[in-house]
């Protein structure tokens, strides 16, 4: 036998035990090793799903537990999806999602790209620019919140140095064309760098070789930038996408501090939504439904997403 | 074998000591907001703490959370709190999901008697269903939504003689909503020391309770209804009735045209900041921080005075304050119940009201020196002639959340009509009252 570590721990197994082994066939061995597992991910994931989806078919509230649970069918569905308010938030949810992954992407691989480039003070910059990511979105809100104050706030100060307005003149989170957009800068803010680490994680697995070749080939820079890096970057980037719209899409944290959904609910996305469903009206039923709905939506989106991500790398 | 039986005795008595002190001194916890009267009631506690021999432990949460936290602490059968200081609305919840303890066989064996405790406060704190002999509170913390001004600027003759001219008034404590809707846009960005000073402060908070505990302060001097017929649950006509629908359309006037910038999600603590630092001339909140105020060495004293909500129709103010409960879930009840008769016993009530909490009890408030105990006390006693407080079903949150969106969607946001607002708050209502089986 070859002195390798399974070799070892063969050795090490007490005879009698070996012997039990032994009269498992490797199909038994390999489900002892994996029940743990299944029986975890069935307890902590199926059950709470198949539990939730019987749910929402009942006009369940868990905060009256004597109260009679009443079947009502597909009515918690048919409510939410004929609730224009819902619409509403769901419409602020892909505004949010959309730009803060564009801005993310556009802005997080530009920084990858200089970054990329070899200069002194590099690490020092890469590491001032990763900063935001390691805050506490409670912190964050907490900050941007004073920043965006329209009388002492820096960031009006900023904008009024550069377009001349008053400070006090416009606001921020309490404006309804201005607070969707507010929220899209903090987390541009706070997540571009965890974009542009993806970025930089691709950029440098591309070997130079390929640019040497390239330029024994006389290609221009533009040429090797869009026929070299950005098709080698993509998978990345499209990774860097899928991570960030997953957190996106249940965004909480950071909007409930900086808006509380407002003003009004130009700023409530589904998942601030949700919870005040689920636990401040407490309509579990209608919540659970409104969940399922939400599971649906975005575990058909990345699927589809996935499937694409699958065949770019295949390429 | 005799050091034996002499070990087992030994052990056996420390044991049997240890059983009878813990039955007769226990661990308390007393759950409530995290603000000033809170404070001073850990200070009373303490006396209670000396005759008892009980130790008095506290949890407060700042008010944006408590609703949040506490009922969700009740609606898991928490054993966090063996005593709550909840607020009003939840009394109706409190009793029907069996959350707190009633209390008429205890009173009764305790000779505690509701007729000693102001009406109003019964009725709204302690009483469900509303108004009947059913108690699951003693009235703790009377309260009540009020005004304060900066005192020295209105006695300002220079700004008496602006507002003259103005206006072709006398600057004054209003008497109605539209007199302070006036004064508050006299002072809207008018330098003052050298300083941009605005209005009023008032409550525009969209997470919890914020703006329906403000606009409420100006429905209810319209002569807001919950109901055509109490009882009845039916709204239309009453809910978006023309003077409910004119009071909306005022508040969104006072939040547009006479607040600071910014004030877009502003409660009690941003209310207090504001007057605190000089940028408003009015302020709304509870009477509960009144004390605070007035002895902040800034802005307190000579500087600032109170007054109820103006009426506008009728006189009207929105009612805060909390009755204090047993929970059912404690397994010290009574050692709770006996906090309950210490707090109700007439000198701790006088005591109460002179460290900062606004008792409820008749012997307190009958007092012929009560209305000038204090700069703020005569108009406690006025207020609390006129409350009103929002609904107290079971589903309580349900319907503050509705209202929460649909006056902020309105008010703040500037989306669609008053009237609009209050259709659509009347068909979220409906869908909550058809899903308690009330209609």
């Amino acid at each position: 036998m070859a002195d390798t570590p399974i070799a070892h721990a063969a050795k090490a197994t007490p005879p009698g035990m070996a012997r039990k082994i032994r009269g498992l066939s490797d199909r038994a061995i390999a489900w002892i090793f994996v029940a743990p597992t299944i029986f975890l991910l069935l307890a902590i994931n199926i059950f709470p799903l198949i539990w939730t989806i019987q749910l929402s078919f009942t006009n369940y509230k868990a905060n009256r537990i004597g109260r009679e649970i009443k079947n009502v069918g597909f009515r918690n569905y048919e409510r939410i999806l004929t609730d224009s308010d819902i619409w509403l938030n769901m419409q602020a949810t892909a505004h949010f999602l959309f730009w803060t992954i564009f801005f993310q992407v556009l802005i997080g691989f530009t920084l990858a790209w200089l970054i990329n480039k070899k200069f002194k003070g590099n690490d020092l910059w890469t590491t001032i620019i990763v900063l935001p990511m390691m805050l506490s979105p409670a912190v964050v809100g907490n900050f941007w919140k004073f920043l965006y104050q329209p009388q002492i706030g820096l960031f009006n100060y900023i904008i009024t140095w550069f377009t001349g307005a008053e400070p006090s003149s416009f606001e921020m989170l309490g404006s309804v064309d201005l607070a969707p957009w507010s929220i899209v800068i903090v987390d541009t803010w706070m997540w571009t760098p965890f974009v542009m680490l993806i970025c930089l994680a691709g950029l440098r697995s591309i070997p130079d070789y390929i640019y040497e070749a390239a330029e024994i080939d006389r290609a221009s820079k533009l040429r090797q930038f869009f026929t070299i890096t950005i098709p080698m970057v993509l998978p990345f980037l499209m990774l860097a996408v899928l991570f960030r719209g997953i957190e996106n899409f249940k965004m909480f944290d950071l909007v409930v501090q900086l808006t509380g959904g407002g003003p009004g609910s130009t700023t409530e996305l589904t998942s601030i939504n949700l919870k005040r469903e689920a636990f401040e009206k407490w309509r579990t039923g209608y919540a659970s439904a409104y969940a399922i709905i939400l599971f649906v939506t975005v575990f058909g989106l990345a699927s589809i997403y996935v499937k694409a991500l699958n065949k770019v790398k295949e390429r | 074998m005799k050091r034996f039986n002499l070990a087992t005795a030994s052990a056996l008595s420390i044991a049997a000591a240890s059983v009878a002190s813990t039955a007769s001194a226990d661990d308390l916890t007393l759950c409530w907001a995290a603000w000033d009267p809170a404070n001073a009631l850990v200070e009373l506690s303490k006396e209670f703490e000396a005759e008892s021999g009980h130790n008095m432990n506290f949890e407060f949460i700042p008010w944006p959370n408590f609703a949040d936290r506490m009922l969700n602490e009740l609606n898991s059968g928490g054993k966090l709190c063996d005593l709550l200081i909840g607020d009003s609305q939840w009394i109706g919840g409190g009793a029907e999901n069996g959350h707190y303890v009633k209390l008429n066989d205890f009173f009764d064996s305790a000779g505690i008697s509701m007729d000693d405790f102001a009406p109003a406060t019964v009725y709204a704190y302690s009483t469900w269903p509303k108004g009947s002999p059913n108690y699951y509170a003693l009235p703790a913390m009377g309260d009540a939504n009020g005004w304060f001004y900066r005192k020295d600027w209105f006695e300002r003759e220079d700004i008496q003689a602006a507002y003259k001219e103005a206006t072709g008034e006398d600057l004054r404590e209003p008497e109605s909503q539209k007199e302070m809707l006036q004064i508050a846009q006299f002072f809207q960005g008018r330098e003052i020391d050298g300083k941009t000073v605005y209005g009023a402060s008032i409550f525009t908070e969209r997470g919890s309770e914020g703006i329906t505990m403000g606009v409420t302060s100006a429905l209810y001097p319209w002569g807001f209804k919950y109901e055509n017929t109490p009882g009845s649950y039916d709204m239309e006509g009453a809910v978006n009735s023309p003077e409910a629908v004119e009071a909306l359309e005022f508040y969104k006037e006072f939040y547009q045209t006479a607040t600071p910038p910014g004030y877009t999600n502003s409660y009690m603590g941003e209310s207090l900041d504001a007057f605190k630092s000089g940028q408003v001339a009015m302020a709304m909140n509870w009477f509960a921080f009144f004390p605070g105020l007035y002895a902040d060495p800034n802005t307190g004293g000579d500087k600032i005075d109170f007054f109820v909500n103006p009426p506008q129709n009728q006189a009207g103010s929105t009612l805060g304050g909390q009755g204090i409960s047993v929970v059912s879930y404690s397994d010290k009840q009574d050692a709770a119940l006996e906090y309950i008769k210490w707090f109700a016993q007439p000198e701790v009530q006088a005591k109460w009201w002179s460290v900062g909490g606004y008792s409820a009890h008749n012997s307190v408030l009958n007092d012929p020196g009560f209305a000038d105990s204090a700069p703020f006390a005569g108009d406690f006693l006025v207020a609390m002639e006129a409350v009103q407080d929002f609904w107290q079903e079971p589903a309580y949150a349900e319907l503050l959340l509705a209202m929460q969106k649909r006056v902020h969607d309105y008010v703040v946001a500037d989306q669609g009509t008053a009237k609009e607002a209050l259709d659509l708050l009347i068909e979220d209502w409906t869908e909550v009252f058809e899903d308690e089986g009330k209609l």
